[in-house]
C-alpha cells in the first residue's frame, strides 16, 4: 500500500474533525475551528448543527467562510438570529453541546489568551480581544481548542485570560459553578492533549505519525506530562483528504478574485 | 448628525457594515469621537488611523479571517496618531450592553466573564441573584449620541427593512439618541415578510440612499462580501505611509462613495 502523504496542518485539521460527535450543536470559532467542524459535517457527522457567532444556526457552507458572518453562512443556514439572542438565548440558554476554539495562547490548564501580549495598557502585541469565547468557553457543556504547538503558543504563564479552561487546575472549575466542564482536548499539529482527570493539566495522550515525543516538548513552554500509554493518532484516510483539499481548494478560488 | 467628542455606533456584524458613512466621517474631519462597536473592523481602522477616535469601546478587533488591524494597533501600542482609550468586553457582554440600552435599563445582565481577566480592565461588577444567589455579570447600558446603520431597503416614509446577518443593529438603533440609516436602495413599497427587521420610521432621524454603501462588507441580496479587498486591506495599512496614500487618494480626495468606487476601479488589482 502506498502511503498517503499530508502536512501537519491537514493532521491536525482531520484529529480536530473527528472529535465532533454526529448530532451535536457545535458553536464554532473562525479559522481552524470552522475548517475542521466542517470537514467533520462532510465526512462523519453530517447532522452536526454549526452554529456561528453571527447568529447563522446549522449552517451548510460550500466554502469556508473569511469571516464570522459571510454571506454563504447566512444563506445556507436554517435559522439567522440576532446577535444578543445568538448569546442570550442559545449559548446562556444552555443548547450548545461543543464549543469550538482557536487561540492565541494557552497554558497547562487551557485557559486562553486571545487579548494582549506584555502590559495590558502598553502590550508589546495588541491581540483581536475575546469575542464570543469567554462565554462559549464558560457555558458550552465540553470545549475543544485548537491552535499550532511551539514555545509562543504553549506558554508557562499567560498576561492576560481571556477565556478559562480549568483555571488553576484541580476542582477549580467545578468551585466556580460554570455552566460547562470545559476543555476536553486540545489538538494540535502534534499530537493531542487532554486534561489530567483529577490535576485538569493538560497531558499529551495522542501524537501524530512521525512525531517524536521530543518534538512535542520541545515545542511547548512548560515541562509537557506524557501519558504512559501515548497512543498514534490515525493518520488521514484518504477520504479525509481529498474532502478536506476539496474543501480548501473551493474555498481559496472563492476568496479569490477582483478587489 | 454627528459632532466633535460624540459617542458614535457604527453598527454591523460583518454583513451591513456602514462603510460609506464612516467615510463621511472622515472627510469631515471629526475628531475626539468615541467610538462604539462589537466587531471595528477595515472602517474602523480607517477612522482611527484618520484620528478621529480618542476612545473605542469594542469586543472584537481584528480584520477577520486575515490578521489584525494594524491602524487599532499602532494606535494602542505607540499611540499613533492620537492615543486611543480602550473599554474592552466580551461578545455577550457588548450585545447584553446594547439590549439595556435599548431597553432603557441601567445594566446588562449576564451569566459571564468568570474566571477571565477582563473585568479588572472595564465596568463589568458582579452581582448577586435577589432569587438564588447565583452570581451574575453586570455591565452598564450602551446609550450611544449617534448610531449609524447601513440597510438593505428603506420607503419613501423613511421605514426601514433589513435581512440576514441582523447583528445587533435593531438594538444599537433603539438605544441611541440620534439614528443615521443608509440603504441600498429607496422603494415604494416594502413588501416585507412580518417579522424581517422593519426599523419604523419614527425611531430614525435620517434616510440616506447609498448603492453599495456597505462595500467591502455585503448587503445580502445585492452583492457578496468582497473578501479580496479584505485580504489586500493588510498590506495597504500595514505602513503609516501607505495607509496615508490609500487614504488620500481614495478617501479625501474624492467627494462621496461613488466616487470613492470608481477611483478604486482605476487601481484595479487582482489578489
Amino acid at each position: 500500500m502506498s502511503e498517503i502523504k499530508y502536512t501537519a496542518d491537514e493532521m491536525m485539521t482531520i484529529a480536530a474533525a473527528r472529535m465532533i460527535r454526529n448530532g451535536a450543536s457545535c458553536f464554532v470559532g473562525i479559522g481552524l475551528p470552522s475548517a475542521a467542524a466542517n470537514l467533520a459535517r462532510l465526512t462523519h457527522a453530517p447532522d452536526t448543527v454549526l452554529i456561528y457567532e453571527s447568529g447563522c444556526i446549522g449552517t451548510k457552507p460550500t466554502v469556508l467562510p473569511l469571516s464570522i458572518g459571510d454571506g454563504e453562512l447566512s444563506e445556507t443556514a436554517d435559522a439567522v438570529v440576532s446577535i444578543p439572542e445568538i448569546f442570550a438565548y442559545w449559548l446562556q440558554g444552555g443548547r450548545i453541546d461543543l464549543g469550538f476554539l482557536g487561540a492565541a495562547q494557552i497554558d497547562r490548564f487551557a485557559n486562553i489568551n486571545t487579548t494582549v501580549i506584555g502590559d495590558y495598557y502598553h502590550p508589546s502585541v495588541r491581540l483581536p480581544g475575546a469575542g464570543g469565547a469567554p462565554e462559549i468557553a464558560a457555558s458550552s457543556k465540553e470545549v475543544l481548542i485548537t491552535l499550532r504547538q511551539n514555545k509562543r503558543a504553549f506558554i508557562e504563564k499567560l498576561d492576560f485570560v481571556t477565556s478559562g479552561g480549568h483555571f488553576s487546575g484541580g476542582d477549580s472549575r467545578a468551585k466556580m459553578n460554570l455552566p460547562g466542564k470545559g476543555p476536553t482536548a486540545v489538538i494540535t499539529d502534534l499530537g493531542i492533549m487532554t486534561p489530567d482527570e483529577t490535576t485538569k493539566e493538560l497531558t499529551l495522550t495522542s501524537l501524530h505519525p512521525g512525531v517524536t515525543v521530543e518534538k512535542a516538548i520541545e515545542s511547548t513552554g512548560w515541562a509537557l506530562k506524557v501519558a504512559p500509554q501515548l497512543a498514534t493518532t490515525e493518520a488521514p484516510t484518504e477520504t479525509e483528504l481529498r474532502v478536506l483539499r476539496d474543501l480548501n481548494e473551493r474555498t481559496a478560488r472563492a476568496h479569490a478574485g477582483q478587489v | 448628525m454627528v459632532r466633535d467628542g460624540d459617542v458614535v455606533a457604527l453598527e454591523g456584524f460583518t454583513h451591513l457594515i456602514p462603510f460609506a458613512a464612516g467615510h463621511e466621517i472622515i472627510r469631515q474631519g471629526r475628531r475626539d469621537l468615541t467610538l462604539i462597536r462589537m466587531t471595528p473592523d477595515l472602517i474602523y481602522d480607517q477612522l482611527i488611523g484618520s484620528g478621529c477616535a480618542s476612545k473605542l469601546i469594542f469586543s472584537w478587533g481584528g480584520n477577520p479571517g486575515v490578521g489584525s488591524l494594524h491602524r487599532l494597533r499602532d494606535a494602542v501600542e505607540q499611540r499613533w496618531p492620537a492615543p486611543l482609550a480602550l473599554e474592552e468586553n466580551a461578545h455577550a457582554g457588548m450585545a447584553a450592553a446594547y439590549a439595556a440600552g435599548a431597553s432603557h435599563l441601567p445594566f446588562g445582565l449576564l451569566r459571564g466573564y468568570l474566571g477571565t481577566d477582563l473585568p479588572k480592565y472595564n465596568r463589568v461588577k458582579f452581582i448577586e441573584c435577589p432569587f438564588t444567589g447565583e452570581k451574575l455579570a453586570a455591565i452598564p447600558a450602551i446609550r450611544p449620541d449617534v448610531t449609524v446603520i447601513h440597510a438593505q431597503q428603506a420607503d419613501r416614509k423613511g421605514n426601514v427593512l433589513m435581512w440576514g446577518v441582523i447583528g445587533v443593529q435593531k438594538e444599537a438603533v433603539l438605544a441611541a439618541q440620534r439614528v443615521i440609516v443608509t440603504v441600498e436602495e429607496i422603494v415604494d413599497q416594502l413588501n416585507s415578510p412580518p417579522n424581517a427587521v422593519v426599523l419604523p420610521s419614527w425611531v430614525v432621524g435620517a434616510v440616506c440612499q447609498v448603492r453599495g454603501g456597505a462595500f467591502p462588507s455585503y448587503a445580502q441580496g445585492y452583492y457578496p462580501r468582497n473578501n479580496a479587498f479584505y485580504k489586500q486591506w493588510d498590506s495597504i495599512a500595514r505602513e503609516r505611509a501607505t495607509f496615508q496614500a490609500w487614504m488620500q487618494q481614495h478617501v479625501l480626495s474624492t467627494s462621496d462613495f461613488d466616487e470613492f468606487k470608481r477611483s478604486l476601479e482605476q487601481v484595479v488589482t487582482h489578489v
